[in-house]
């Protein structure tokens, strides 16, 4: 979707924390990625690396840990947790479901010198 | 050289005499006696405290295997939270004057702007102000103006949404009245402005009929986020063929609690349903700030 856009975000709070921990590099970036956050991975990969040089976290690896996504089935009420985002629910297949979180888009934290 | 640190040399840790790059691959307290300043990095290791090598006493208060402990920083923030913030001040100068902020989210060529003119027209001299997102052109906000209601274009350049900072920016330059409505009209895209949170009270998304009964489906973060979808021109649904109970279903199949407004701008058809819609919002919003 807009990955260029999600790197330049990164970017802000890499300088923010750098200027705060006064830290010069950063080596090893984690995420953690909703399922249902609509973020193509592969693309931010692409506009991380790209968006990075010059910034304290330019070559720095990446790491996108996966959320589950959860939805809540408005047939049988229960939450559920869904890989998909049009699974039907798994305890009584209704296709009915609000998701309830999954969405998240953080940096966990990072590795610096 | 080590390079963790930048030291070169060994140190001695009671009777062993390593180099930095072991002592902070073991994870031991060394000193760090050289010649280079401290300014832009730090040097906090493990603290040995009473024979015990702590891990959680760094920054973090955590360790991570792999992860050179100290120097992890737990950031636990929202890639969005700088747009996010932005958003929160953009409610807060709603609310303070009791406005009621509609996002209006479609595909291109869906009829937003067409609805939004006819839409001012239907309030009459009811107090509003537009915020026209596109790629280029000022055409959408020229059309408004043409109705007599105050507009504000955004070019987003390559942008494909609008961000909170370019609607805090447009809300500055708008003569926000007490009780308006602010139209905030999005980019043509299903996608991105479903991440971003420009402060508005409600999503709105426009769907014509003309555009498949599947698009709910095939874009549905979009569908999930908006409070109403408004199902437009419908005057052409029996020549295109259009199953309009088919497309109701599929919203709601992506989410359970959408309001469904079947309408056309042209013909004026649901046109009082939505009016309805969004004066009764307005009257909620005025009736929480005086309560």
């Amino acid at each position: 979707m807009h990955e260029m856009s999600l790197a330049e975000g990164i970017r802000e709070i890499i300088e923010d924390q750098a200027r705060r921990h006064s830290f010069a590099r950063v080596r090893h970036l984690r995420l953690e990625i909703g399922r249902f956050a609509g973020v193509e991975k592969e693309a931010l990969a692409f506009a991380f690396d790209v968006v990075m040089r010059g910034s304290p976290a330019e070559g720095a690896t990446l790491e996108m840990i996966d959320l589950p996504g959860r939805a809540l089935c408005y047939d049988c009420g229960e939450t559920v947790e869904l890989a998909d985002r049009l699974d039907p629910c798994p305890n009584c297949g209704s296709g009915k479901l609000m998701p309830q979180g999954g969405d998240e888009m953080r940096i966990k934290d990072m590795e610096v010198v | 050289m080590c390079t963790v640190c930048g030291c070169s040399g060994t140190v001695k840790i009671g009777d062993l005499e390593l180099t930095h790059e072991e002592a902070h691959r073991l994870g031991l307290p060394h000193g760090h006696d050289h010649e280079h300043r401290h300014d832009a990095h730090d040097h906090d290791h493990p603290r040995l405290s009473g024979g015990t090598i702590h891990f959680g006493l760094g920054v973090a208060g955590t360790s991570v295997p792999g992860m050179e402990q100290s120097r992890l920083i737990e950031i636990e923030t929202g890639i969005l939270s700088k747009n996010d913030a932005v958003a929160g001040a953009n409610r807060r100068v709603l609310r303070a004057l009791g406005a009621y902020a509609v996002n209006l989210v479609s595909s291109p060529g869906s009829g937003k702007t067409t609805l939004l003119c006819e839409t001012i027209r239907h309030l009459g001299a009811h107090p509003l102000t537009v915020i026209e997102g596109d790629q280029q052109t000022s055409n959408d906000a020229d059309r408004i103006r043409a109705t007599g209601a105050e507009a504000v274009q955004v070019n987003t350049g390559k942008g494909c949404h609008l961000d909170a900072e370019m609607v805090a920016r447009a809300m500055d330059a708008l003569p926000l009245a007490p009780g308006s409505f602010l139209f905030i009209e999005n980019v043509g895209n299903l996608v991105c402005p479903a991440a971003f949170d420009l402060g508005e009270d409600a999503k709105v998304a426009i769907l014509s009929v003309t555009e498949g009964e599947d698009k709910p489906l095939k874009y549905p973060d979009m569908f999930t986020a908006a409070r109403v979808a408004l199902v437009n021109k419908t005057d052409l649904a029996p020549y295109c063929g259009t199953d309009l109970d088919l497309i109701e279903a599929n919203l709601r199949r992506v989410n359970p609690t959408i309001e469904v407004i079947r309408l056309s701008a042209r013909t004026g058809e649901g046109m009082e349903h939505w009016l309805r819609w969004l004066k009764g919002r307005l009257a909620e919003k005025t009736l929480r700030k005086a309560g």
